[in-house]
């Protein structure tokens, strides 16, 4: 807004900790280990509400679903008699009070259970477990590339004026902008069928991965470096820069020494939505790359209605969202001191 | 001591000529007019030169020249530009950086920002050394410490640990000059070192410094604070427009100043100067002299007892206000003076009624005041109105000037701002408000943003009028202002006041400007009220300790200026100069 | 330079303001013609965009086909072309109902005292750990398919950031020095919501809505893409990808055109966004 006035009677919030003068952080005293507790105590209560939050919006879209539950578990052809269908009633408590069924349903959450699939007659954490990896494999080596290209293409151009910066921006705009289902579609019209580099579907050895990976990987790519950029170029315009260089620093030990760690900062910020369009993405590449995995099992669910695999989804969605969102909490603090209390 | 500082052995100087030369200096950005332009001086080993000037003088490019880091695509040209015999102007990148930190060492204002934040200050202090291999590696921890000490500051081997935030300013800024005198430089550029600290911590930042430039390290100084540099340096040499104005031994530049705008800088610092007097030359329509105060009236505000606290990040309690007490009369100017975090900025929220105490109560015009529930204080609002610091966020930033003040306009003409004066007597009021701050009426259709910040101000204070009020509010209404503007701000309040018979609760933490200002003072530490009294007289016999020490902490010139160089020295042609000079750049 | 004091008249915004880049042009330019398409379909092609050929079939892009046939033999320029309008629709559908839902949300928030505020931003944290289109797909689950069904999905996914944002603004705007002044002069409450905090509050949502419309865009036709929006014959670009994924290794037209345009539309937008963003940080922000 504008540059910091000359001697600002408006207190700060640095200069209410500045009394640290007095007693520092040196000497945390017996009481360390309960301060701790009560730490990581409130993260698990965040963590637990967060997850509570998402089963009971599963939940509550599931008693939301429209027409009769028991009509969806039998399919559309079914010859099954009236007893039948009293039986499946039953053995799902479709007949007991809405309240006792959520809190059945929380029961058999909290030992790991997460029900059984309409559709697949089988348990919906057996169902997942078997599309985890595949999923797995295909976001972490998405999420690699992605922070590779973004890096590179950062580094090399924060802060210069030049005609490589403003083509790797075109292509960071160009990146963020293309549906990853039409990347893909035109990667698998380009290398699989023309030049028939890479196979076109399958999940068995490092080449049935490459081109979903980078699918998925140049959208974020473009985000990541853009930010990163902005991060570089932010912390490159501050004050100790100028000291830092006044000091004899070279221009590039500058930026791995100083400007790096101030660029991660906004970059930590985007984890959420890191794993949001990652775990989102998988849905749309498993379709066009054919491939297993929890997308597509999503998919399959969505199609026919499966809540109860659709719900399994959304709560392990939810679980690796705050998992995430914990640790770069974590990072947070290692990154920025200005953060830490006491 | 003095060892830990002895400068880089000197690649032995030939010459006679001295450690620092810059002659014709010109520094220009890509498509700007120049900035610094066939600026020259020298310095010497073991002295002090002051760069005085206000900002956009040039002085800091100045500065950022002389370690090769002026940025921005800068064109540096200059007759001769040299460090101990070497050429600075033809210098590569690597030679610069041999040079940097080693030889010639740099000092930025605010050492929350100058200091890489996210890193020790140990850290911080240790890389100069590093860079330039002082020391062997595994000599460097141990030698960090010496050098925070060599600073003052105490229990080094922890400081060293802390980060800057953890620092209180004044250590901060010692950190910051530890590490640029880490690897022993025979020059050290101090730009505005003392400007981001409070009055007493800066004393002890310039002893620092004096006591460095005395055991042979060259100072030089840029500072926007004539008076602050006084006590330092051997030499000042005048900052204005690009070009150095003025440039002699201290002593002769404060008592003698020979160039207007010299004069004018001089002048226009309230410090220490008596009430009553012009700080300002004056410009446009001529007002004579400061017009007497109005007689002061009954008591209009009336503050028992007030006390507000906060809860900190970390769940203690804070206690901003406790017990404070004061009365303000009709048509008196009440000055509050303290440190920040002494909680002036608190009691004047609570007066406002943004904050309701916790203890205590505010009546004004003998009624109850912050007791009252908004909707009943709503009517009256408009006789307590409020100028605030940085009155840039205290503007709608979609709004004109126009706008601003005709919303002004508007709610005052009718309670509640339903319904409008006529718009004849609507804009008569506006042009009315606009001549009363001295704003020519071209500016109306202008946003704020896009004026300088002494109009700012006056737009701020136009809209505060409007209302007519009884009491205004100055919540350091001058602080972020160069300061000739801020001497025309302080007369505008001066003259607004006699004609208007208004009275004000000025705030400030500058002792100058309050004492220019006030009938009576009030002296803030730590949430309570320490030292209250008439103006005179807390200025000339001080009682509590707290008074004493920010009194002697004041940077104050020789005192023939106190008689007024500019009044003084000759009978109109300085006076009109020094309004012509000042006209012709800085005045809105 | 570092300086303490603010003293400068600042002119040099006044300039930048209104000046537009060649990118940016071209952007607004694109923009205008895509709306023109979707408006008027019929002024850049005669051709049925449903009208079976089967003589016609996988023909590749040429003077007869600019971007070919698909395996019924249908024109696949003037699918793209007549696919603008429901595309477009959807995207922009999504955005509206998105950014009215959540101004409503966040106001309710901000204004509606603690325990709205409460209620209303828990919901929106637990909506914001679910990926944006997972949450698509769960409504979409509880909805059925079909383009109504998903342009609702794509905008309730989308609705607990802006809804998030209007309340920080409405807060932030509400604690602001110039509502604080404007309230000193005695204005009533709802005069100053109205005249102060609601127009300042916009600007931001307004920008993000439009990099959002960039998003939404990109969802909408991701669903139809994955076969719950738009269903076949009708020319929506994402559901004409999906019939082109089946037809790669013979005929790459039916796929690559239609995802061609969604890009185009969405750089388009995205640079329109920024635009938006740089302006309005360098005009109000600052």
């Amino acid at each position: 807004m504008s540059s910091p006035p000359t001697m600002a009677d408006a207190p700060t919030p640095v200069d209410a900790s500045a009394p640290a003068e007095a007693a520092p952080s040196a000497d945390p005293g017996p009481r360390a280990p309960m301060r701790l507790l009560r730490a990581v105590g409130a993260r698990l209560v965040a963590v637990a509400s967060v997850l509570l939050g998402a089963a009971t919006l599963a939940f509550v879209g599931l008693k939301l679903l429209p027409g009769d539950p028991v009509a969806t578990l039998l399919g559309p052809q079914t010859t099954a008699s009236p007893a039948v269908r009293a039986q499946i009633r039953a053995d799902y408590g479709f007949d007991e009070p809405v309240l006792r069924q959520y809190l059945h349903y929380l029961g058999e959450l909290l030992h790991g259970r997460l029900g059984e699939s309409y559709q697949l007659q089988q348990p919906v954490s057996a169902l997942i477990g078997e599309q985890f990896r595949p999923t797995l494999e295909l976001a972490s080596a998405a999420l690699g590339l992605a922070v590779v290209i973004a890096v590179v293409s950062a580094i090399t151009t924060a802060g210069r004026r030049s005609g490589l910066r403003s083509a790797l921006s075109a292509w960071e705009l160009v990146a963020v902008s293309t549906p990853s289902f039409w990347l893909g579609i035109v990667l698998l019209t380009v290398f699989s069928f023309r030049l028939q580099w890479f196979p076109v579907a399958g999940t068995e050895g490092v080449q049935t991965l490459v081109l979903p990976a980078v699918t998925l990987a140049l959208p974020i790519a473009g985000v990541l470096a853009q930010v990163l950029r902005e991060g570089l170029e932010t912390a490159l315009a501050e004050p100790f820069v100028v000291t830092a260089r006044a000091r004899g620093l070279s221009r590039i030990a500058v930026r791995v020494r100083h400007a790096f760690r101030h660029a991660a900062i906004p970059l930590l910020t985007l984890s959420g939505w890191l794993t949001g369009t990652l775990l989102g993405g998988t849905v749309l590449v498993e379709k066009v790359f054919a491939r297993p995995g929890i997308g597509a099992l999503t998919l399959q669910s969505v199609n026919t209605k499966d809540m109860p695999v659709v719900m399994g989804v959304v709560l392990l969605a939810a679980l690796v969202f705050v998992v995430i969102s914990q640790v770069t909490d974590l990072l947070y603090l290692v990154i920025d001191p200005r953060l830490r209390k006491g | 001591m003095s060892t830990d500082f002895s400068p880089a052995p000197a690649s032995v100087s030939a010459s006679a000529e001295p450690l620092l030369v810059v002659d014709g200096l010109d520094v220009a950005f890509p498509g700007r007019e120049p900035v610094v332009r066939d600026v020259s001086f020298t310095l010497d080993r073991g002295e002090c030169l002051a760069v005085v000037g206000e900002s956009g003088s040039g002085k800091s490019v100045t500065a950022r020249t002389l370690v090769g880091l002026t940025g921005g695509g800068a064109r540096v040209t200059a007759r001769r530009l040299a460090f101990d015999g070497t050429d600075l102007s033809a210098l590569s990148e690597k030679r610069w950086r041999a040079l940097r930190g080693r030889r010639i060492g740099l000092v930025l204002q605010d050492a929350l920002v100058s200091l890489d934040p996210l890193r020790t200050v140990g850290a911080e202090v240790a890389e100069a050394l590093r860079t330039h291999a002082v020391l062997p590696r595994g000599q460097v921890g141990a030698r960090v410490p010496a050098l925070l000490t060599d600073v003052g500051i105490p229990d080094p081997a922890r400081r060293a640990r802390q980060y800057p935030h953890q620092l209180s300013g004044g250590l901060r800024q010692r950190a910051l000059i530890a590490s640029a005198l880490a690897a022993g430089p025979e020059l050290l550029l101090a730009d505005e070192p003392t400007t981001a600290l409070d009055v007493t911590v800066q004393a002890q930042v310039l002893t620092l410094l004096g006591r460095l430039r005395d055991e042979g390290t060259s100072v030089l100084m840029i500072s926007h604070d004539l008076a602050a540099v006084a006590r330092l340096a051997d030499r000042v040499a005048v900052m204005y427009a690009g070009r150095v104005v003025e440039h002699g031994p201290t002593e002769r530049v404060l008592t003698e100043p020979e160039h207007s705008y010299t004069r004018a800088l001089l002048a226009a610092a309230p410090t220490g100067r008596a009430k009553g007097t012009r700080l300002s030359a004056p410009v446009g329509p001529a007002r004579t002299a400061t017009p007497p105060a109005p007689p002061v009236g009954d008591v209009l505000l009336d503050v028992t007892g007030i006390g507000r606290s906060f809860r900190g990040p970390d769940g203690t309690r804070h206690h901003a206000v406790r017990d404070v007490s004061f009365t303000v009369r009709a048509g008196e100017t009440l000055g509050v003076v303290g440190e920040s975090g002494s909680g002036k900025t608190t009691a004047a929220r609570i007066v406002l009624g943004w904050e309701r105490p916790d203890t205590g109560t505010v009546r004004f015009r003998d009624a109850p005041w912050s007791t009252l529930p908004e909707s009943a204080r709503r009517a009256s609002r408009g006789r307590i109105q409020a100028v605030q610091q940085d009155p840039l966020g205290s503007f709608d930033p979609r709004y004109s000037v126009a706008r601003i003040l005709g919303e002004a306009v508007a709610a005052a003409g009718l309670p509640g701002g339903r319904l409008r004066p006529t718009r004849a007597a609507h804009r008569a009021r506006v042009a009315e408000l606009l001549d009363l701050v001295g704003l020519s009426a071209d500016l109306l259709e202008r946003r704020p943003r896009d004026m300088s910040g002494g109009q700012r101000q006056r737009v701020a204070i136009a809209r505060a009028l409007a209302p007519s009020p009884d009491l205004i509010v100055c919540d350091e209404p001058v602080s972020a202002l160069d300061v000739s503007i801020q001497a025309q701000i302080l007369d505008l309040l001066a003259d607004l006041r006699a004609e208007l018979g208004l009275a004000l609760l000025f705030i400030s933490h500058d002792l100058g400007v309050i004492r220019h200002v006030s009938d009576r003072i009030l002296v803030m530490k730590d949430g309570r009220v320490v030292e209250s009294g008439d103006a005179e007289r807390v200025f000339t016999r001080p009682e509590a300790p707290y008074t004493r020490e920010l009194l002697a902490a004041i940077p104050r010139a020789p005192t023939p200026v106190d008689d007024g160089a500019g009044r003084g020295a000759g009978p109109d042609s300085a006076e009109r100069t020094a309004g012509r000079v000042l006209s012709g750049g800085v005045v809105p | 330079m570092a300086q303490a004091t603010i003293d400068k008249a600042r002119p040099v915004r006044i300039r930048r303001r209104g000046r537009v880049g060649p990118g940016v042009a071209s952007a607004f330019a694109v923009l205008a013609l895509f709306a023109l398409i979707g408006l008027a379909p019929g002024l850049f092609t005669d051709t049925s965009p449903i009208e079976t050929d089967p003589l016609a079939a996988l023909r590749g892009p040429g003077a007869g086909h600019w971007f070919g046939t698909d395996q019924l033999g249908r024109d696949v320029f003037a699918r793209v072309l007549h696919g603008a309008r429901p595309s477009l629709l959807l995207g922009l559908g999504a955005t509206v109902f998105a950014l009215i839902g959540g101004t409503l949300w966040g106001l309710a928030s901000a204004l509606g005292g603690r325990v709205a505020d409460q209620v209303g931003m828990r919901l929106a944290d637990i909506m914001l750990s679910l990926p944006e289109l997972l949450l698509a797909l769960f409504v979409v689950t509880l909805l059925g398919r079909g383009t109504v069904d998903v342009m609702i999905a794509v905008a309730v996914a989308a609705m607990p950031g802006y809804a998030r944002l209007v309340r920080a603004e409405a807060l932030v705007v509400r604690r602001s020095g110039y509502v604080e002044a404007a309230a000193g002069l005695g204005l009533l409450r709802g005069v100053l919501i109205v005249r102060h905090v609601l127009p300042n509050a916009i600007g931001p949502l307004l920008v993000l809505g439009t990099v959002g419309f960039g998003t939404s865009l990109i969802y909408a036709s991701g669903l139809s893409f994955l076969g719950l929006g738009a269903q076949p014959p009708s020319p929506e670009w994402g559901a004409m990808l999906s019939e082109g994924r089946g037809f790669l290794e013979t005929a790459w037209w039916i796929g690559v055109f239609p995802g061609a345009a969604v890009t185009c539309a969405v750089i388009a937008v995205n640079v329109a966004g920024r635009h938006a963003r740089a302006r309005f940080a360098g005009g109000i922000a600052r």
